[in-house]
């Protein structure tokens, strides 16, 4: 592209997932494509959901669930969106209050294993019914969240009933840590860094990553108003390049550090750089005693295929709003869904995938074993908790 | 009508208070501590929630609504419901508005648009303050900086002032810059 660059205002909250999006406005990709990005910070997902919807913002680093939820006017008025282009799939962690974690683990019951942890906050719940104790809280950072479902998933696979049987509220990821050191939440699952900042403050204990409870859950996306990407075709094709080719720098360069000072910066992510980079590689220091956890697809921003958004992935989703009565089925929902995911924009813009994924039936990964989405009342019949179709 | 205020910033709530109380909004409530949101809010049982949007608190408010199972559930106010002039431009300013169902759109907009010029007023103000307070800052660096030039080369406050703006002049920087510059190499010197 020639002469002057486009300007775009894109909205972001600040957590390392954004990561391809930031090293794509601050570094050289965006340019390249003949962009300039304005990077805007902002403190709520109802911001960036409504500040898009209304036109002040060009595109936004998105919830996956938010973009659906969006488009399908489920808790919010109707605003058709569209993903160009996947920001990250994984990422985030469940954590416990040292109390609670001892509790669930002092006689039996595998930390590492999320069907023996289930089970094992199950007989916790049970046992606090039993003494006429207050149920636990739990938080999250939005109900259309993937921390919103691999919380429920997770609990659910327990025999817990995540509306019945404790309290699940959303809080603000910097609030987390400080309610958990008050004794207001027993648990969270939230996005990096701040599980690692409540355990390096000594409150809490990582128990499980995201990616222990779903392989590849579709995390974050950039999302632009469905009616401007069809205007402007060639503006979401330069983002989508401009973000993929920012993703793969992160995902294959030698220099970490670079990247993680680029987000560390106080006006992006705005924490410690070393934090950041533990996150990147996917090295967690999971309690304050030390105690190390490794996993290469704890976040996963460019690798495998991550980028480019497909309708079984939006599929997956709609079934987890579903499962919680965050939607009634419908065809129509369904296609709308499957719309936002749209796997046409990203290929024009970087050309179609040699070989179809493999993975796409079960596009989630659960812990519990494959569960193709293909037919979503089979699906849902497969939980002895949550609604059905 | 009844109108709460939840805002942090208990002088910007105070500004759209009493402009929401001339325009003849006189039942209005102010809520800036975050603690029991939702119960004081059920207790007043509002018709219209103005947020400001540096609130953290917003998406859990918006949580709470959707769960709750009181009858006058306030939904976030949008593009369909009313004038998108009006809410882009108090969405821009810095606030948010969750309304219940069936309250007039002309009414809904008289209230944007006063939320409007009174957060863009509360703006200009911290602005205003923003400014004076690096103006002070700044006169206090260069009566610092004259000081040390007084003291180190003997001169009198007018010839200190006159050498400073002269090297401001001649290196193309401001003189606050100068002045900094003097009082950073004088502590590296001591």
């Amino acid at each position: 592209m020639s002469g002057a660059k486009k300007h775009l205002r894109i909205g972001f909250i600040p957590l390392v997932d954004a990561a391809a999006l930031i090293v794509a406005a601050d570094g050289r990709f965006a340019a390249d494509e003949g962009l300039d990005i304005e990077l805007v910070r902002e403190v709520s997902w109802s911001n960036i959901r409504d500040k898009l919807a209304i036109g002040l913002f060009d595109a936004a680093h998105m919830l996956a669930p938010m973009a659906i939820g969006s488009s399908l006017g489920l808790g919010q008025v109707k605003a058709p969106l569209v993903a160009p282009v996947n920001l990250a799939m994984n990422g985030n962690a469940i954590t416990l209050s040292r109390a609670l974690y001892e509790e669930l683990f002092k006689e039996k019951g595998d930390p590492a294993d999320p069907a023996s942890s289930a089970r094992a906050l199950a007989a916790a719940i049970r046992a606090r019914e039993a003494e006429g104790r207050e149920p636990l809280t739990f938080a999250m950072t939005f109900p259309f969240s993937t921390h919103n479902y691999q919380l429920r998933y997770w609990m659910a696979a327990g025999g817990i009933d995540p509306d019945r049987d404790l309290r699940l509220v959303t809080l603000p990821p910097p609030f987390m840590v400080e309610s958990m050191a008050q004794g207001q939440v027993d648990g969270f699952c939230v996005g990096a860094p701040w599980s690692s900042v409540a355990v390096d403050a000594g409150v809490g204990r990582i128990l499980h990553f995201g990616c222990e409870i779903f392989a590849r859950a579709p995390e974050k996306v950039l999302a632009m108003r469905r009616r401007d990407a069809e205007a402007a075709p060639d503006v979401a094709h330069a983002l989508a390049r401009a973000i993929a080719k920012a993703a793969s720098h992160i995902e294959t360069t030698k220099d970490q550090d670079e990247i993680a000072a680029m987000l560390a910066r106080p006006d992006r992510v705005g924490v410690d750089a070393g934090i950041i980079r533990r996150t990147l590689v996917g090295k967690l220091k999971i309690d304050a005693d030390g105690t190390m956890r490794e996993n290469a697809n704890y976040l996963v921003i460019g690798k495998a295929g991550a980028l480019r958004p497909e309708a079984a992935q939006a599929v997956w989703l709609y079934a987890q709003m579903l499962r919680w009565a965050q939607a009634d089925f419908s065809t129509v929902g369904v296609e709308e869904a499957t719309r936002v995911f749209d796997a046409d924009l990203f290929d024009a813009a970087l050309g179609a995938p040699a070989a179809k994924a493999s993975s796409d039936r079960d596009p989630g990964g659960a812990f519990d074993g494959a569960r193709p989405v293909d037919d979503l009342r089979a699906y849902l019949a497969g939980f002895a908790i949550g609604c059905k179709t | 009508m009844k109108i709460v205020i939840v805002d942090e910033s208990p002088i910007r709530s105070a500004i759209l208070e009493e402009g929401l109380r001339e325009a003849g909004f006189t039942a209005v409530e102010r809520l800036s501590v975050m603690q029991n949101l939702l119960q004081r809010i059920y207790a007043i049982d509002p018709d219209v929630i103005l947020i400001d949007l540096e609130n953290p608190s917003r998406d859990a408010l918006e949580q709470m609504f959707q769960v709750s199972r009181a009858v006058r559930r306030p939904v976030a106010m949008f593009v369909d419901q009313s004038d998108t002039d009006s809410i882009r431009a108090s969405v821009d300013a810095g606030v948010s508005a969750y309304i219940v169902d069936g309250l007039k759109k002309e009414r809904i907009k008289s209230i944007l648009d006063l939320c409007v010029s009174r957060f863009n007023a509360f703006s200009h103000l911290q602005n205003e303050l923003e400014r004076a307070k690096s103006d002070l800052e700044e006169r206090k660096k260069l009566d610092r900086a004259k000081g040390l030039l007084m003291k180190a080369k003997g001169l009198s406050e007018e010839e200190a002032y006159r050498l400073m703006r002269s090297a401001a002049m001649r290196e193309n920087k401001k003189i606050a810059e100068i002045a900094q510059a003097i009082i950073t190499a004088a502590e590296l010197f001591k």
